[in-house]
């Protein structure tokens, strides 16, 4: 304050001071821009949630459940579809975070400068493939890879009830569409992951090695626990697109509507996000307002799931 | 309903940026359009240079490729006499396209079942106090579709099929299969019957064939929604080909012009295995009684499913046009009119054929189509 005062008692005062109120407007724009930006996200998701409440009332209201005569019922409806949208998630981050740490951590960690930026960049390539051509690729290119595979694990290992049943060609089963959903999780993950681990500090780890600590021993007493926060956001931030992915869950898996267990059997489970998709097209009516209320499950699961992954975040995040 | 109208709106303004780019690559196709143009139009012969503004319609998924056809070759014949007209075409599905005609939101809808009585007299308060009628303008044949190494075609009956798809018949080299192709090399393999996976009215003519021919082994009646838990399926024709030929033994049901180089199924009318052509597809129709109680100019056929004629291939499908009788509105009437009788024109129908596989209707049918189209009063 003291260096305007001066200034502005001096000759040169005039532009001084206009420079000091510009940056003042700007100040205000940008307070008012930022401001904006947060309450337009809240108005934004308001609007989608009023949107799915007041479209879903009319199956709401006519279901089962509240009238007792209507020949559907919200709960026989939705819980297969939670049931096959949580499975499929769920199968895709056991697959796709143990590679993405390995992947973070051999970019963080392992991989000379050079390959590292290299690789860092192919991964997040890999992120901005469209959805629809991992449904094209998972459905003809994979899932006769796979096959092999199945058969194999229904062979040998039936007695686990994940893999029991009687898989039939074409695999367009659950168990595809979650390797596929994990390789489209698999970017967001490493990316996250990685980040964090190259905030490892330096110095913990130097100490770790001085320590007489081997590059695995420092990863696991350090890197790890450090990143431990991260890693969960990151999984978390999967999840939430495993848990919306339409397309190629859409042209991966033959529908069904069970709680089977069985992932290698065709038309056994379904996603919430691939029924609207595959069923909008010809609904009208109350069918339309049963797959919005589907859509209305769906927005409150993720934002369940996303909580418990706060929760979990602020409970593990890093001690320093 | 938001939802709905959201999308309408998206999507016309999709049609409506696609008609524009199309109307300009229509000029060049104008030179031979141009006389049968004229000669097919009846009534409005010569008149498409007075032809302008927009003209909405939609509704029945199925008729979605052919109706692209038509809109793009009828704007381009119109713009290459000097008129002036946007044809949109919203694949909302049927009931959500009768729905929107019969409120007036759009002037001509396509659907895979006729408006009923009850529509068509809820039609006259937004069609001049005339009532609608319907005109069976897209009739697409259903290939019974099957991939198995070493076979082409196989001759099957509606029970034998009836069978497969009820999952009573479970292997390729089953008896049943066996006895109606004793030249055929059939494997030992189990049968994988595909169903479509999304609500379609393929699957509701397919199994109304099965149903009214094989009652006893189709024991689920016709259906939109598949009626057997689990099982393969597909998402839409294109899900449903690639599942089937994504398989070994697999067996499935799709629109005859998606069916590329999978083995086809000859159906068994009467004594003889119809192979699915274009056709016999039209034939089909052809046989087929009217639907009674109808006004003259409201032409519904009944499908003859269990026909035995000779060289008819029973498993279509037919999508109607539904129009007013009267428009208030005289450049949307003469619009609507010179569109309609575009798309049954031998030159529309041939569209149809070229970019969606269907089959063309009948003259004898085109005569009594244009016909009623004459009859709509504009103004």
């Amino acid at each position: 304050m003291s260096t305007t005062d001066l200034e502005s008692e001096s000759p040169t005062a005039q532009p001084a001071s206009m420079r000091t109120s510009g940056r003042r407007v700007g100040d205000s724009i940008f307070s008012y821009l930022s401001i904006g930006s947060g309450v337009l996200i809240f108005l934004t998701l308001a609007a989608v949630a009023v949107f799915l409440t007041t479209e879903s009332m009319p199956a709401i209201i006519a279901s089962q459940e509240f009238s007792g005569t209507a020949e559907f019922s919200l709960i026989e409806t939705a819980l297969p579809l939670i049931y096959g949208t949580v499975l499929a998630s769920a199968i895709a981050l056991v697959i796709a975070i143990p590679i993405s740490i390995g992947i973070a951590l051999f970019i963080s960690h392992f991989a000379p400068r050079r390959l590292a930026s290299g690789l860092g960049y192919m991964i997040d390539l890999l992120a901005a493939v469209p959805s629809v051509v991992y449904g094209l690729w998972g459905g003809i290119w994979l899932v006769p890879k796979l096959e092999p595979l199945y058969v194999f694990l229904n062979t040998y290992l039936g007695w686990i009830p994940l893999f029991a049943g009687d898989p039939s060609a074409p695999m367009r089963n659950l168990a595809s569409a979650s390797v596929v959903l994990a390789v489209m999780v698999l970017p967001i993950i490493t990316a996250v992951s990685r980040e964090v681990f190259l905030q490892t500090p330096l110095l913990q780890e130097e100490a770790a090695l001085a320590l007489g600590a081997t590059r695995w021993e420092t990863i696991k007493t350090v890197v790890l626990p450090f990143g431990r926060g991260g890693v969960v956001a990151a999984s978390m931030l999967g999840l939430g697109r495993a848990l919306g992915e339409t397309m190629a869950v859409l042209m991966i898996l033959a529908p069904g509507a069970t709680f089977s267990l069985h992932i290698l059997e065709v038309g056994r489970h379904n996603s919430i996000a691939a029924n609207i998709a595959s069923k909008q097209a010809e609904a009208s009516g109350v069918d339309m307002s049963l797959l919005v209320f589907t859509g209305l499950v769906l927005f409150v699961l993720t934002f369940i799931i996303n909580a418990i992954a706060r929760w979990i975040v602020a409970r593990s995040g890093p001690k320093s | 309903m938001n939802v709905r109208k959201n999308k309408l709106v998206s999507l016309a303004a999709l049609g409506l940026v696609g008609g524009l780019a199309l109307a300009g690559c229509g000029g060049a196709d104008a030179g031979n359009g141009d006389s049968n143009g004229s000669d097919n139009g009846g009534a409005s012969a010569g008149g498409y240079a007075e032809l302008s503004g927009n003209l909405a319609g939609s509704g029945a998924s199925s008729m979605q490729n052919a109706q692209n056809a038509w809109t793009e070759s009828f704007m381009g014949l119109v713009q290459a006499e000097g008129g002036d007209i946007q044809v949109t075409y919203d694949p909302t599905g049927s009931g959500t396209g009768r729905e929107q005609f019969l409120s007036g939101q759009v002037k001509f809808a396509g659907t895979d079942a006729a408006l009923d009585e009850e529509e068509l007299a809820t039609s006259a308060e937004v069609c001049n106090g005339e009532q609608a009628f319907n005109l069976p303008v897209y009739i697409s044949p259903i290939a019974v579709v099957f991939k198995l190494e070493g076979v082409d075609s196989l001759d099957l009956s509606a029970e034998v099929i009836g069978g497969i798809f009820a999952g009573d018949i479970t292997s390729w080299n089953d008896p049943a299969i066996a006895e109606l192709n004793p030249d055929a090399d059939l494997p030992d393999l189990d049968i994988v019957p595909v169903h479509r996976s999304d609500d379609s009215g393929t699957t509701e003519n397919f199994t109304e064939y099965l149903s009214e021919n094989a009652p006893d082994a189709w024991t689920h009646g016709p259906i939109e929604t598949w009626p057997i838990e689990g099982g393969q399926s597909g998402d839409g024709t294109s899900g449903m080909i690639s599942t089937v030929e994504g398989g070994n033994g697999t067996i499935g049901y799709a629109d005859a012009s998606q069916a590329g180089n999978l083995g086809t199924v000859n159906v068994q009318v009467g004594e003889e295995f119809v192979e699915f052509t274009g056709e016999a597809a039209a034939k089909a129709v052809d046989v087929s009684p009217r639907e009674e109680g109808r006004a003259e100019n409201d032409i519904v056929v009944e499908l003859d499913r269990t026909t035995t004629e000779s060289g008819v291939y029973p498993i279509v499908l037919i999508s109607y046009l539904a129009l007013c009788g009267s428009y208030a509105d005289s450049a949307e009437g003469e619009a609507v009119k010179a569109y309609a009788s575009y798309i049954i024109s031998e030159e529309g129908q041939a569209a149809g054929e070229e970019n969606a596989g269907s089959a063309p209707i009948s003259d004898e049918l085109r005569t009594e189509a244009q016909a009623a189209i004459d009859g709509i009063t504009v103004g």
